[in-house]
Order: C-alpha cells, then sequence, then structure tokens
C-alpha cells in the first residue's frame, strides 16, 4: 500500500483520540511517515468528533479532504452516516453497532433515523460496510471502555499490515494493568468481523 | 536520530526543554494548553499556571529581564489579556530569550472568535513565527529565542488548531547544557518606561524591524521552493502543507516568519511564476504585506477568510478560481443524504453528572436572565435548559450583570461562572459590584478545576501544574474581602438548596456571592464514587420532566408506560449518580440500583 487514509468519527468520551494514537503507532511501526489530526476541546463534551489519520511515505496535509478517506472507523451509527462524505466512494467502513441518541432525541424534539434509512445512505457510498457489535464484545470481555480497541481489531483485518505491528503500538499507549484486556478485546475485534452488510 | 510522534503542542514543549527555557507561565485555552502540561513534565525548569495571561507574560518578562529564557503560553484570546505585557516587553526587549506562544482556532472549535494573532506582531512591532508541522513547532522554539536574543525583542510564536493538535514525526535533540543564574543587572532607562525613556526605545524598536526585514530574506526557515512556473504560492503554517497536497506541481515560498516577510524572496518568487497566489487561514496577513511592495497577489479573493481551511476547501476555492480544472464527475463523492433530510445534530453538551445542570435548572424555573461566561457552564445556553443569555470572553459575566442592572430593567438578572474564570479575571468586576454598591448577585460555579480545557489546577484548587500542594484560596471568603457582605455557599447538586439561595440573594437587596460547590464529575478522584441510578419502570409515566434537565445519560426507551408514552431509561455507563433527576421527579421512579 502507497498509502492508507483513515477516518475516525463517534461521539466525545468513546476513546477514539486513544484509538487514533494506536493506529498512527501502527502505521509508525509498519514503516510509514504518518500525521494525526484531532479536535480536543469543547467538542469532546460528548459533541460530534472526528479524528485523522494518515500513512504514506511522506504526508503533508494532517487532513484530508472530502471522499478521499479509504477506511473509516465509526464508533457510532448516526455519526458513520454524518461523516459518510469523508469516505471515498467505494471504500472501506467499520461501523460499531452502537447508537448513542444526542440529547435532542431524548428531548423528543428531533428524530434517531432507523438502522434501514441509514444502511441506505452508506449503502449509497459503499458496498463495503462491516457491521459490528463492539460495546457487547466488550462488556463480554468486562471492560465497556475497550470498546475503542474491539473496533481497531476489526479494522487490523481490512488492512494489510501484520498483527504484530499493531498489537505493538497498542501494548505502547495503554496503561500495563489494562494491557490484556485490552490486547483480548483487539483479538475479539479481529474475530468478530463478518463480511460486508449486503443491500 | 531518534523519532517520536509528536504533537504540535508536546514539540514546542520539547523544544523549550532542550533550548534551555528556565521559566515558562501562562493560562490554559484550547489549543494551547497541553504545552505547560508537557513542559512541566521535564526537569530543570519552573513551569506554572498563572491565574490569569497577562500575569503569565509578565512572569516571563521578568525571568527574561533577569537572564533567563523564558516562555508564556496562551490561546489567542489570551493575547487580548496580555496585550498590556506584550506591548511593553516590546518596548524594553530584554537579557535573555522571551517567547511568546499563542494558539489561533481557525474554525472556532473551541473559541468565541477566530482572531488572527499575527496581527498583534505587527502591532507590537515583534517578529512573528509560525510553523507548519511538529518538527518545525520543536525548532521554532529554539530559532524564536535566539532570535529574541540577537535583536534584543520578545517573539510571537502562533500556531493553530491543526498544527497544536496534529501529531507528526520529529527528531529528537539533545537535553540542555546546565546553566547558572545570573546576576541580576540593573538598567533602568531601558527597562522603566516613563515617557522620556520610552521615546528613545521607539526609534530603537522601529529600526529593529527593519533589521529583522534583511535577515528574513538571508533566513534558512524561509524556504523558496522552485516546481512548475505557471503558479507561485507563498503559505505558511498548516496552509503550506495543503498547498503541497492540492498544488503539487507550483513553486512555494513556505514562510516560517511570516512577519517581517522576506520581501527579497517574495519579489524573486513573483518575478519568476505566471500568477502568485498567497495561500493563509484567517486574515490576509501576508497578502497585504506583499501588496504593500507593490507586488500583485491573490489570496482572500480565491480562497475564505472565515474558517479553517482544510484540502477539499483549498481545491473547491481553486476550482471556483479556475485555477484547477473542476474535478472529473466520476471521481466526486457520489454521497447524498437521500432518505434522511436532516440528521439530529450532536452539538457538545453538559456532561452526565455536571454540577452545573442542577444550577441552570433552577435559574431558568426562576425565569432570570443569565449573563454568563467562558467555560463548560456555557453549555448551558443550550436547549433544554437555555438557562444561559450572554457570553463574550473570560471575566465578562459580573460586570456586564452589573451594567445590565445598572439599565434599570425590571427583569431581574444573575452573573454566572466558573471558579477558574473568576480567580481568572472576575475579581476586578466582583469588587466593582460591592465598591458601587450594585444589586447584583453572582453565582460562582465551583467544581474544584478548570474543566472544559482538560482539568487543569487553579489557585482555589490547593495544587499547582505540577501537582504540588500548595495554599487554597478561599472563594466565599475573597467575596467577602472584596465588600460582599452575603455569601452563602451551596451544594450544586441539592436542587432545593440552590432554589433557596438563589432567592434569598435576589431579595437580599445588596451585592451578593452564591458559591455553588460540586467537582466536575470526571475528576479522576470523582469517577470511583459513580454509582448508576436505574428507573422504576412501575412508577415511571413517562412524563418526561426528566428530560428537562438534558443529561445525556437520560434517554426515551423503547418501552411505554401504559398511557402510550415512552418511559424514561438510564444509560448505566454514563450515569454518576448525581441524582439530580431523582429530585425532579415527582413520581420517585428514579433510584440507586439497590433500592430500585
Amino acid at each position: 500500500m502507497d498509502k492508507v487514509d483513515f477516518v475516525l468519527v463517534g461521539v466525545g468520551g468513546q476513546g477514539t483520540i486513544l484509538a487514533s494514537d494506536i493506529l498512527a503507532g501502527t502505521g509508525l511501526h509498519a514503516g510509514y511517515d504518518v500525521k494525526k489530526s484531532e479536535v480536543h476541546g469543547m467538542s469532546q463534551r460528548g459533541g460530534s468528533v472526528t479524528s485523522q489519520v494518515r500513512w504514506a511515505e511522506h504526508v503533508h496535509s494532517p487532513l484530508i479532504g472530502q471522499g478521499e478517506a479509504d477506511l473509516m472507523l465509526a464508533f457510532e451509527k448516526l455519526e458513520a452516516v454524518r461523516f459518510a462524505s469523508l469516505l471515498r466512494p467505494g471504500g472501506v467502513m467499520v461501523v460499531n453497532d452502537h447508537a448513542i441518541p444526542p440529547v435532542s432525541v431524548s428531548a423528543g424534539n428531533e428524530h434517531y433515523p432507523a438502522d434501514d434509512e441509514m444502511r441506505r445512505v452508506l449503502l449509497g457510498v459503499t458496498p463495503h460496510i462491516h457491521v459490528l457489535p463492539a460495546a457487547r464484545i466488550a462488556r463480554d470481555l468486562g471492560n465497556a471502555r475497550v470498546e475503542n480497541v474491539v473496533l481497531l481489531g476489526a479494522l487490523s483485518r481490512l488492512v494489510e499490515i501484520d498483527a504484530s505491528c499493531w498489537l505493538a503500538a497498542l501494548e505502547e499507549r495503554v496503561p500495563e494493568r489494562t494491557r490484556e484486556v485490552n490486547r483480548a478485546a483487539f483479538l475479539a475485534g479481529r474475530e468478530a468481523i463478518g463480511s460486508p452488510i449486503s443491500s | 536520530m531518534l523519532k517520536r510522534l509528536l504533537s504540535g503542542n508536546e514539540a514546542v514543549a520539547r523544544g523549550a526543554w532542550e533550548a534551555g527555557v528556565r521559566v515558562a507561565s501562562g493560562y490554559p485555552g484550547t489549543p494551547s494548553s497541553e504545552i505547560l502540561e508537557n513542559l512541566a513534565r521535564y526537569d530543570g525548569l519552573y513551569a506554572e499556571w498563572a491565574p490569569n495571561e497577562k500575569v503569565a507574560v509578565d512572569v516571563a518578562i521578568g525571568a527574561a529581564y533577569a537572564g533567563a529564557r523564558a516562555l508564556a503560553v496562551m490561546k489567542h484570546v489570551g493575547l487580548n489579556v496580555a496585550a498590556d505585557a506584550f506591548f511593553y516587553a516590546s518596548m524594553t526587549g530584554a537579557e535573555a530569550g522571551l517567547l511568546i506562544v499563542v494558539a489561533d482556532d481557525p474554525g472556532m472549535h473551541s473559541s468565541q472568535n477566530e482572531q488572527d494573532s499575527r496581527r498583534y506582531a505587527q502591532f507590537a512591532r515583534v517578529p512573528c513565527l509560525e510553523p507548519a508541522d511538529s518538527q518545525e513547532a520543536k525548532d521554532l522554539v529554539a530559532l524564536g529565542l535566539e532570535l529574541s536574543e540577537r535583536f534584543d525583542t520578545p517573539v510571537l510564536l502562533r500556531t493553530t488548531t491543526r498544527i497544536a493538535h496534529s501529531s507528526s514525526l520529529v527528531a529528537l535533540g539533545e537535553p540542555p547544557a546546565p546553566s547558572a543564574a545570573k546576576a541580576y543587572r540593573v538598567d533602568a532607562s531601558k527597562y522603566v518606561m516613563v515617557p522620556a525613556n520610552a521615546r528613545r526605545r521607539h526609534p530603537v524598536i522601529e529600526e529593529r524591524i527593519t533589521a529583522l526585514s534583511a535577515w528574513a530574506d538571508e533566513a534558512p526557515c524561509n524556504r523558496l521552493e522552485w516546481r512548475g512556473r505557471r503558479l507561485g504560492i507563498v503559505a505558511s503554517g498548516v496552509a503550506y502543507q495543503y498547498a503541497r497536497e492540492v498544488f503539487p506541481e507550483a513553486s512555494t515560498l513556505k514562510l516560517a516568519m511570516t512577519y517581517p516577510i522576506p520581501a527579497g524572496l517574495v519579489r524573486t518568487l513573483a518575478a519568476g511564476v505566471e500568477r502568485l497566489l498567497v495561500l493563509e487561514e484567517l486574515d490576509p496577513f501576508l497578502e497585504e504585506q506583499i501588496r504593500l511592495l507593490g507586488i500583485h497577489a491573490e489570496g482572500a479573493a480565491i480562497f475564505p477568510r472565515c474558517g479553517e481551511l482544510d484540502p477539499t476547501v483549498v481545491r473547491e476555492s481553486a476550482i471556483r478560481a479556475g485555477i484547477l480544472p473542476a474535478m472529473d464527475t466520476a471521481q466526486q463523492p457520489t454521497f447524498t443524504e437521500n432518505g434522511i433530510r436532516s440528521l439530529p445534530a450532536r452539538p457538545p453538551v453538559l456532561c452526565a453528572g455536571c454540577p452545573h445542570r442542577a444550577v441552570f435548572y433552577v435559574l431558568r424555573k426562576l425565569n432570570l436572565v443569565v449573563n454568563g461566561d467562558i467555560g463548560c457552564y456555557t453549555l448551558g445556553y443550550l436547549p433544554p435548559l437555555s438557562a444561559l443569555h450572554t457570553q463574550g470572553c473570560m471575566g465578562a459575566s459580573i460586570s456586564v450583570a452589573h451594567g445590565v442592572a445598572q439599565a434599570g430593567s425590571p427583569q431581574q438578572n444573575v452573573a454566572v461562572l466558573g471558579d477558574s474564570t473568576f480567580l481568572h479575571s472576575g475579581i476586578p468586576g466582583l469588587l466593582n459590584v460591592a465598591y458601587n454598591q450594585g444589586r447584583t448577585l453572582t453565582i460562582i460555579l465551583d467544581n474544584e478545576t478548570t474543566a472544559m480545557t482538560g482539568h487543569q489546577p487553579h489557585p482555589a484548587t490547593g495544587r499547582t501544574l505540577r501537582g504540588q500542594e500548595t495554599v487554597r484560596v478561599d472563594l466565599a471568603a475573597l467575596a467577602r474581602a472584596l465588600g460582599i457582605a452575603h455569601v452563602q455557599t451551596v451544594d450544586s447538586y441539592d436542587l432545593r438548596a440552590v432554589e433557596q439561595a438563589v432567592r434569598a440573594a435576589l431579595s437580599a437587596q445588596a451585592p451578593a456571592v452564591i458559591v455553588a460547590q460540586r467537582a466536575c464529575a470526571l475528576l479522576p478522584g470523582v469517577r470511583p464514587t459513580w454509582h448508576a441510578l436505574a428507573i422504576d419502570p412501575q412508577r415511571c409515566n413517562g412524563c418526561g420532566r426528566c428530560f428537562e434537565l438534558g443529561c445525556p445519560a437520560l434517554s426515551r426507551s423503547k418501552q411505554t408506560a401504559h398511557n402510550g408514552r415512552a418511559l424514561a431509561q438510564i444509560d448505566p455507563l454514563q450515569c454518576t449518580g448525581c441524582a439530580v433527576c431523582a429530585q425532579v421527579c415527582a413520581r420517585g421512579a428514579i433510584k440507586g440500583d439497590q433500592e430500585a
């Protein structure tokens, strides 16, 4: 692969920043130049968040443009739809089967789109969509916070990089006391990724 | 050489350490906050959080006067607060390198404006450096300190969100050589800015800018890259990266020093290309300097002046201006929101367990006009709370509220600000209310931290930047010392107590302060006390009153009550057990796990 551009989308507090750190570290282990970009501060308070990671021989811009991401890792379904236009047509998407209704939906002022509506929109961008229940897998492992690493495990199956690069980057960036559960989460994500959904 | 992936902020901190910075001060503000947090991890230097940016810049100036390399760090609007200090430092110069680091926020990810701080460099006659990636962020700290010493001037290092919070590889340098503190050199005619001395200094700083202009043409940090001759681009900072991405064939003048600009290099590029563009975020700052040279350059007419650039914005602007051919439709994204007319927005919200929520619920219930301030609690303006009605800058709440009250409106109003913001610039406003015997009620939302920027300590937390224990200012005692007689402290989670305190203060016919106290639920020390509540489906009738709190842990379940309304449900992962919703529920349907 000459280059790989990733975009991670989710809701503030879901661990997208740690996931993008690990993804950036994986690129370095695989021998790429890497740039990573994210936004901290106000948008982190339960708002929509995105971060981007680029791997190439030489990366200029820390940001990709619309329709330029090769892979999207969506931590939440609605956010997958919101940012789908960042993915290039025919790119690959990994979607967490997890809905976090915004406060406007809880308050009854807005409507959270139905799964089949969202599926139709996403399939308009790419046929390569993998959906997995990362939140449930993380809960089954006894630590709901490793949802992000479950998703990375799934993503790792779609990128031609040796698993050892991923695991090395993971171990560098998680605290020692959670290393085992994070490793288990990564491997569970690798197992859990199924075939792409169909229309 | 050892290379590490560092954010721009981590790289600035590393650069300051390697360059032998001895004293650093600042006030947290996105996107600059991680610089001091990282710098404080290095040995051999002094680093502190100051109560505000003006204090921080004065501290750095003092250290540089005393011969120690010094750094002051802030976000763009912090430089407004520190402007007075920044300007006198330009007049005096210093005895050692003095670097002012300012982080702008194009796109306003976490700010009230998107001012272009490069204007301050020109305004104060100070050189401005702008890094384009993390490596350059580290390198320009050292260069800035050298320039500061060579030209006897403060130097402004300006980053932006995309530099501060992007990570790229950095070659690490050597640790600094140990250096001893210098004896203080008295030079009153240089450092006492009475008019007679200041008049002598002004021509000196004008000559300094002329000398810096000449240096700019020789500076290795400004780089002319010849490629195609059809298009030439002048760019700095992250805009340079977008230029390389979108116009790979263009010849490029990459500027690391953006004030003053290298006139000779600009002329050389302009003479060698058919069309000269300037690609920059926010103000046409380089473009204006280039035009003043009598050179025709296009920038703001093509690229937007508002908001953040990215490769898509740059490409589309260039296509509209006929600089690039229109994209092949086959390559264009085919995405449309077919079938979903409008997605529910997901703005930032007050977190589950946020102690500000209960206070805003009460203020809304009492139908008060609320003059707010800068911090997480600004989010109280959003529905469903909709309980904050003005917000402009740090510390404005109290004085705006005082002004509103003096205007004689029959509607009652209150000022609301956080603990860190009160200490930053709220104190003079409260002093003014007391001194002039206004009737304003000020509510200090004391969550024991600077939450929005990532939980930095401040003078009322009893901890320093390095985590050491220190004196803890007593906010209630401070308010009394300023001349406020009616001061009450309440628990922010106690709805009834908050309401009683507000009613009592409003009827006091005197200036009053309520300290609404409760630690931020996200503080590491608070997290272990979380215990999720649950809805009793036998009692909940779906009335929806708890949703008026706007708590993200509360949502409508698929289960309905016998009346057909959706029952409330609580996300056990988000719920902290603050129990504010339980106090709102008229049916006693919200309980702890063991009670439900």
